[in-house]
């Protein structure tokens, strides 16, 4: 597995002791909090509603079983014994005190770790496929091409103070689980005429207050023309980009507001200077990063019992059913562990759980796990005779729940439990509804079904791309819900569409209830999921279930 | 007329916990809602305020919360300084967990 060279343990070593001795001055009164808090920002230390918050990236969302542990460490030790995962593959720990965030750095520093670009202006934790290395579909690993783009914009002096946050995924199927198109840039990694791999480079896409879908900007980008190539794309944008307003400071506006066409050829004249100044990247580095990617030697035996105890245990059968998916050396899969479990928080994980999942990793996964953006944990390289043995430990701490694409996988922001920024609650409401479908015993027969929380307009619980997706907000003091409908996150993203008139808190469940009946009812049969049969119905039917009043006047 | 005064707490987070605060009538620094002096004149509550900016090595980002008389002391308006009172719902830390609730 890639391990950070020697000149970022020094760079994040340096870093954490200055952070050290600015954290000493803003207590000692030295340091106000105006000049305190452009500096803990820029260390991933956020101020939140109930204590501050501390944002770790996790590098494509990639981690080592030893990194596992160490967080599990932190929790326990300065933490309130939990950490939370995010859709863009960062952990935050929600309970920190200013004085022990130094400790915390340094202990993540100890495995490679850092919270540094994970705030302000700068190009954030680059994401990837969180089933990278692993995937049957996949063209080719991106998380080499990730770690690239890492190094290269890990304190980038020229895109320090870009005109807003810059995000880029990164995918490698075609199959795309990156959600590259709501980045400001997305990766995707195609074949080329002749059979070489390169890129598709997408721009301008995001979420948030103003969701766009990101285009294409360059069908085909030879690999080698990568770093130019971003280079060009982040300094027009820092040239282009508003920063008059914030609301309209993002690539995507910048893109909007001046064309696409006008936007690509300000790009091409860029790349063609930078291309010309660029020495290219070592080779030696470039190879040394391939390399660490290389795949772990998979064991080639026999599947050992698993279809036997698939028969045996419908527990067991349930669960790889829904948490497995092909993995692309011959008996292996990859294992989904659900954070999920009914009524428990979206994308936490105790401190104990962390533990058995690194343990886990190590006897069943080389050592490796994924965070996905779906606020899952990912085992990514298990031989199927050790299924029924890992399910079976899983178990021993609540990691075991067989919901994976189904209504309870619901993806939810922090929301106005922690987050500042917050207009209403998002994690009570997921709660609520997974348990619930529990409660009726729904969730096998609804079968796929998406549904994205967040708990305001910046969107960070992907609400617009969610089948179905719930926004919170604040109507004259009172917490309102906002359901949107037939959005899509894949490689076809769609953004959702507004069903209507929003829900006050109580009435969301059976809202969605109502819906999904609806659906039920109205489905072709059980193969057509939710997305399907409203791409073929159309909203109507489905706003008629969750506004059934307004249906029956309409009707009359 | 100018539209009437809506009464005021001023709150902050504590600099080294990160946790809620409310200033109280005899300048301490609470984690209790009912225990925050109820400023009921907008000029008062300026000067409470800027009383708080200037604690600047005690707490952070101090501002004026809407709030109204209670039975016990002090009630938030917005369910958002409602939260801020109790902690998170979905698990009993912060304050709920301090026993100030
Ligand atoms: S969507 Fe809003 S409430 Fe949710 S985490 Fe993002 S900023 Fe906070």
């Amino acid at each position: 597995m890639y391990k950070y060279s020697d000149f970022d343990e020094a760079f994040v070593r340096q870093r954490n002791a200055q952070f050290r001795q600015q954290v000493e001055r803003r207590v000692s009164g030295a340091l106000t909090e105006e000049e305190f808090r452009p500096l803990r920002l820029m260390n991933g230390l956020y101020l939140q509603l109930h204590a501050y918050m501390l944002r770790v990236a996790i590098p494509y969302g990639t981690l080592s079983s030893a990194q596992m542990r160490q967080l599990a460490l932190i929790a326990e030790r300065w933490d309130k014994g939990y950490g939370h995962f995010t859709t863009r593959q960062n952990i935050q720990f929600n309970w920190p005190k200013l004085t022990d965030v130094p400790d915390m750095l340094d202990a993540l520093g100890d495995v490679g770790m850092h919270a540094i670009q994970t705030s302000g202006n700068t190009i954030r934790n680059v994401t990837a496929d969180h089933f990278a290395g692993a995937a049957a579909d996949e063209i080719e690993d991106p998380r080499p091409t990730a770690e690239l783009i890492r190094q290269w914009s890990t304190d980038h002096p020229e895109f320090q103070f870009l005109p807003r946050k810059f995000k880029i995924g990164v995918t490698g199927s075609p199959n795309d689980r990156a959600v590259t198109r709501s980045h400001d840039i997305g990766l995707r990694i195609v074949r080329g005429s002749g059979g070489r791999t390169g890129y598709e480079v997408l721009v301008g896409g995001g979420l948030g207050r103003t969701p766009m879908v990101a285009q294409v900007i360059r069908p085909f980008l030879k690999k080698a023309d990568l770093l130019p190539y971003l280079e060009a794309i982040v300094s027009t944008y820092n040239l282009m980009g508003r920063r008059d307003n914030k609301y309209k400071a993002r690539i995507k506006i910048t893109v909007f507001e001046n064309g696409m066409e006008k936007f690509r050829d300000a790009v091409d004249a860029r790349f063609e200077q930078v291309k010309r100044e660029f020495t290219g990247v070592d080779p030696a580095i470039l190879a040394k990063i391939e390399h660490s990617f290389a795949p772990p030697a998979f064991r080639s035996a026999p599947g050992g019992g698993y279809e036997t105890a698939r028969k045996a245990d419908p527990v067991f059968r349930a669960w790889t059913e829904t948490n497995l998916v092909e993995h692309r050396a011959p008996g292996h899969a990859i294992v989904t562990v659900s954070l999920k479990a009914h009524g428990a928080t979206p994308g936490d994980a105790s401190a104990a759980q962390m533990r058995l999942l690194a343990d886990l990793a190590d006897k069943y996964s080389h050592g490796e796990l994924r965070i996905s953006h779906e606020q899952n944990v990912v085992l990514p390289h298990v031989h199927k005779s050790d299924l029924w043995a890992l399910h079976a430990a899983l178990k021993t701490q609540g990691l075991a729940t067989a919901n994976i694409g189904l209504v309870s996988d619901i993806i939810a922001c922090p929301g106005m439990d922690y987050c500042a920024l917050a207009t209403a609650r998002s994690i009570p409401i997921a709660q609520g509804i997974a348990t619930h479908f529990k409660a009726i015993g729904l969730e096998e027969e609804i079968g796929a079904l998406k549904i994205k929380i967040s708990g305001c307009i910046n969107a960070c619980g992907h609400h617009h791309v969610g089948h179905i997706g719930i926004l919170g907000l604040d109507r004259a003091g009172v917490e309102n819900y906002q359901i949107t409908l037939g959005g899509d996150h894949t490689e076809n993203l769609t953004l959702g569409e507004r069903a209507g008139p929003g829900f006050a808190y109580d009435e969301v469940v059976p809202a969605i209830e109502r819906l999904l009946r609806a659906y039920l009812a109205l489905r072709d049969d059980k193969a057509e999921t939710f997305l399907e049969a409203y791409r073929r119905l159309g909203a109507e039917p489905f706003k008629a279930a969750l506004y059934p009043a307004e249906a029956a006047r309409d009707a009359a | 007329m100018s539209r009437a005064f809506t009464p005021k707490v001023v709150t902050a987070n504590a600099l080294i916990e990160g946790d809620v605060v409310y200033l109280t009538a005899d300048d301490r620094w609470t984690r209790d809602h009912a225990e925050a002096e109820l400023i009921e004149d907008e000029a008062h509550a300026q000067l409470r305020l800027l009383r708080a900016d200037r604690q600047r090595d005690i707490v952070v980002g101090a501002y004026l919360a809407d709030a109204r008389q209670g039975a016990g002391g002090p009630e938030p308006v917005h369910f958002r300084e409602a939260f801020r009172t109790r902690g998170p719902s979905n698990y009993p830390h912060g304050k709920q967990e301090a026993g100030h609730v």
